[in-house]
């Protein structure tokens, strides 16, 4: 809309942004005051899109909330403060402020410290900006497919999750590669294994060295078998040298049947990589070994007695799988994890920025003065950027309050309840089948509480900028 | 510096250098394992987007490394077939190319009279728009909700729309206010010799002036809207869901549908990775401007 300004001559500078001019003081002519209303004529057609918007869907429903969240669930009945006294008897919605504390206390620090210490890091290397784009192209994603990306690297399953793929390697690289098989079990009327109660077997019979003892064990699918073993029956003949016991662990099953229940037929396998003990009379390990490829054993130098052999209980154990991230204990820290996937790069480049505006001559005198780099970082580099560190503080402690989207999309069904945090409880009460927009309302306030704070700090910003 | 200290220097610099590479190729190190770290994820999902149900079911997406024939485009196509997500696609665009437009046009007038028109209440009217900085948005949904019910816009993209410009408004003001008050007096008033209007002013002078800071705020509004979910949760239906709620949906049988969400999610993130990469510096402008929010 095109509209013309009065012509008025300039008013003398008054900073900045300064006031255009309009009715000098002294000289109201009616010219002037006519001139004055069509100013800010046109300034209300300028302003009045945003401010119609503002106040129809930004103001108004925070009156409406305060209002709504002193009514009760029906909107009804006037209940005054109840909703908020609730909040705080609610389990689910305790929980809810729990975990938002949680994150409000871990996640803002975390990303901030990690923040600066990539930022002074990149300072030292040459290919700092590819760093800092991977780092920040998180942020450009939306959370949803932040969310399906974490799902997956959290999965449980090792042949899924990454994580767990990892967890599980690291494990049997500590653990050693001692295989078990928990499935496998002795055959019904075996009378030469009996069963302890933590689900070891061991012989019935005692042997002394120079003798052998073949186990043998049903209940391995074929698909289970590792490819590794051979063939027992060659191994289950060879005799035991004095001083030793040894024998097969093997399937005591042919595939297409023949076989015969308790010896060792041929094409019989072996059970590879399983721990065998030889205990004497007192129940104590004389030795120990791990069965080869078909399944034999050796336990030597031992001692004239007899013995019987065991099969411990992490022989049939269930094999690691993992940690539960996902899991009702883990769930909060994991979803943490993937915030600060995404907005690390924030508070990296954020920080890099203070850092590179940084007065390099300060830092060098430092160095040459003979201060270490972890005395230039705490004594000059931290202080200098406390007011960045600040801002990405800041910023973080307001999103981590409202986050939502990440915890609605990582945390599976079943554990929502235990990743639950303020932003979704006021969704779930209000719109998920909660149905209660009292206290939903009533949360919605609280939110808008918990950030005033933040709001003021702002104000008293923007008014010292401006003075 | 002084000559003492420059003198000082070189001996201490060759007694430190061993030392200096050997920090210096941890940190690289360091640096090095921490990008992987980074892109592990994204690069698990991506890989699992072009394998089949039953390969991903069954092994991990790390294997597409030693078998890469396990490798396909099918995920995609079918995905493209899929009518819901084509138009969930198109409804994301319907929403958030109106939205960026309509916050840059309503913010940029907003802008420049807070910046360069005098009228009472100026300054008061705009601390309360800085204080609208950090409204959660959390508190406008249910009333707002029911105000869309009472005028017919509950369920609707116009609905959507609206919401998300008005609270994308408040930064989208502060942000080119205080940039538009950067502009010299000296221009404006010159303008206003010349018998500019204000209208003229402002499309001919202001707005040019300010396209950098019009630039990072688009691109920032853009991808905002863009990759909500929360709004569009409530205040879309079915028809008129964008991309994010459409693969929400899918997420409670997470298990079986990873042929649907991995490849779902890449093509709801890789319109934001082009503007990103097209545009990274206005967009990391306009996150570290919007840093108060």
């Amino acid at each position: 809309m095109p509209v013309t300004s009065p012509a008025v001559p300039p008013a003398p500078a008054r900073g900045t942004a300064s006031l255009p001019p309009c009715g000098t003081p002294g000289k109201p002519g009616a010219a002037v005051r006519q001139a004055v209303r069509r100013r800010r004529r046109i300034a209300v057609l300028f302003l009045l899109p945003a401010l119609v918007l503002l106040g129809a869907l930004v103001a108004y429903p925070i009156v409406f909330s305060v209002v709504r969240s002193m009514y009760d669930a029906s909107g009804d009945t006037f209940v005054g403060a109840d909703n908020y006294t609730a909040m705080f008897q609610d389990p689910a919605t305790l929980r809810a402020i729990r975990n938002s504390a949680i994150w409000v206390v871990f996640a803002p620090a975390l990303l901030t410290g990690l923040g600066l210490v990539l930022a002074v890091l990149t300072e030292k290397i040459r290919w700092r900006t590819a760093f800092k784009l991977l780092m920040f192209m998180p942020m450009a994603i939306s959370f949803l497919a932040a969310g399906i990306i974490f799902r997956l690297t959290y999965e449980q399953d090792p042949q899924r999750g990454v994580l767990n793929a990892v967890a599980v390697g690291v494990h049997d690289r500590f653990q050693g590669e001692s295989a078990s098989f928990p499935t496998a079990k002795a055959r019904l009327g075996n009378r030469q294994l009996t069963k302890g109660h933590d689900g070891s077997y061991r012989t019935a019979h005692r042997a002394s060295p120079g003798h052998t003892a073949d186990l043998g064990l049903v209940g391995v699918a074929p698909k289970d078998m590792p490819r590794q073993a051979r063939p027992a029956a060659p191994a289950a003949k060879s005799p035991a040298a004095p001083g030793e016991l040894r024998g097969v662990v093997y399937l005591d099953f042919t595939p297409g049947g023949h076989g015969t229940p308790g010896a060792v037929d041929r094409g019989e396998r072996g059970l590879p990589k399983l721990s065998v003990e030889a205990l004497d009379a007192h129940g104590k390990v004389a030795a120990t070994a791990t069965t080869g490829p078909d399944g034999s054993y050796r336990l030597p130098h031992l001692a004239p007695g007899s013995y019987t052999v065991h099969l411990p209980a992490k022989d049939f154990a269930a094999p690691y799988g993992g940690i539960s991230w996902l899991g009702p204990a883990l769930i909060t820290p994991a979803i943490i994890g993937a915030y600060m996937w995404i907005w690390t790069g924030f508070a990296l480049v954020l920080i890099g920025a203070g850092l590179s505006s940084m007065p390099r001559d300060v830092l060098e005198a430092a160095r040459m003065d003979g201060a270490g780099e972890w005395q230039v970082f705490r004594r000059i580099t931290v202080p200098l950027l406390s007011p960045v560190l600040g801002v990405v503080f800041v910023t973080m402690v307001i999103n981590v309050m409202k986050v939502f989207d990440l915890v609605y999309i990582i945390a599976p069904g079943p554990v929502q309840q235990d990743a639950n945090v303020l932003a979704l409880q006021m969704w779930l009460v209000s719109f998920g089948g909660g149905n209660n927009q009292g206290l939903g309302s009533a949360l919605g306030v609280l939110l808008l509480l918990l950030v005033l704070p933040a709001m003021a700090l702002n104000i008293r910003r923007f008014r010292r900028s401006q003075s | 510096m002084t000559t003492a200290q420059g003198t000082a220097a070189p001996r201490k610099r060759v007694a430190a250098r061993p030392a200096k590479w050997l920090s210096r190729g941890v940190i690289q190190l360091f640096l090095l394992v921490i990008g992987l770290i980074w892109l592990t994820p994204a690069a698990g999902l991506f890989l699992s987007s072009l394998r089949t149900e039953e390969a991903n079911a069954g092994s991990g997406w790390w294997t597409a490394f030693t078998s890469p024939g396990q490798l396909s485009l099918d995920n995609y196509a079918a995905l493209l077939k899929d009518s819901g997500i084509v138009q969930a696609f198109w409804n994301t665009v319907l929403i958030s190319v109106p939205t960026t437009l309509a916050v840059v046009v309503i913010a940029a007038l907003a802008g420049y009279a807070f910046a360069w028109m005098d009228f009472p209440g100026r300054d008061w009217i705009f601390l309360v728009v800085v204080a609208m900085l950090v409204v959660p948005v959390q508190i406008g949904l249910l009333p707002v909700a029911k105000l869309f019910g009472a005028l017919g816009l509950f369920g609707s993209i116009p609905g959507v729309v609206l919401f998300h410009t008005a609270y994308g408004l408040p930064f989208a003001i502060f942000l080119l206010r205080n940039y538009f008050a950067e502009i010299p007096k000296e221009m404006l008033e010159a303008a206003r010799m010349d018998g500019g209007g204000e209208w003229r002013i402002f499309s001919q002078l202001v707005l040019p002036l300010g396209r950098p800071a019009i630039a990072s705020l688009a691109i920032f509004q853009f991808l905002w809207v863009w990759n909500d979910m929360l709004v569009a949760l409530l205040f879309a239906d079915n028809a008129s869901q964008p991309l994010t709620v459409a693969l929400q949906s899918q997420m409670r049988q997470f298990g079986s549908n990873i042929g649907v969400l991995a490849p779902g999610a890449f093509l709801s993130l890789i319109v934001p990775l082009i503007v990103f990469f097209a545009f990274q510096r206005h967009f990391v402008q306009g996150i570290m401007a919007g840093s108060v929010k």
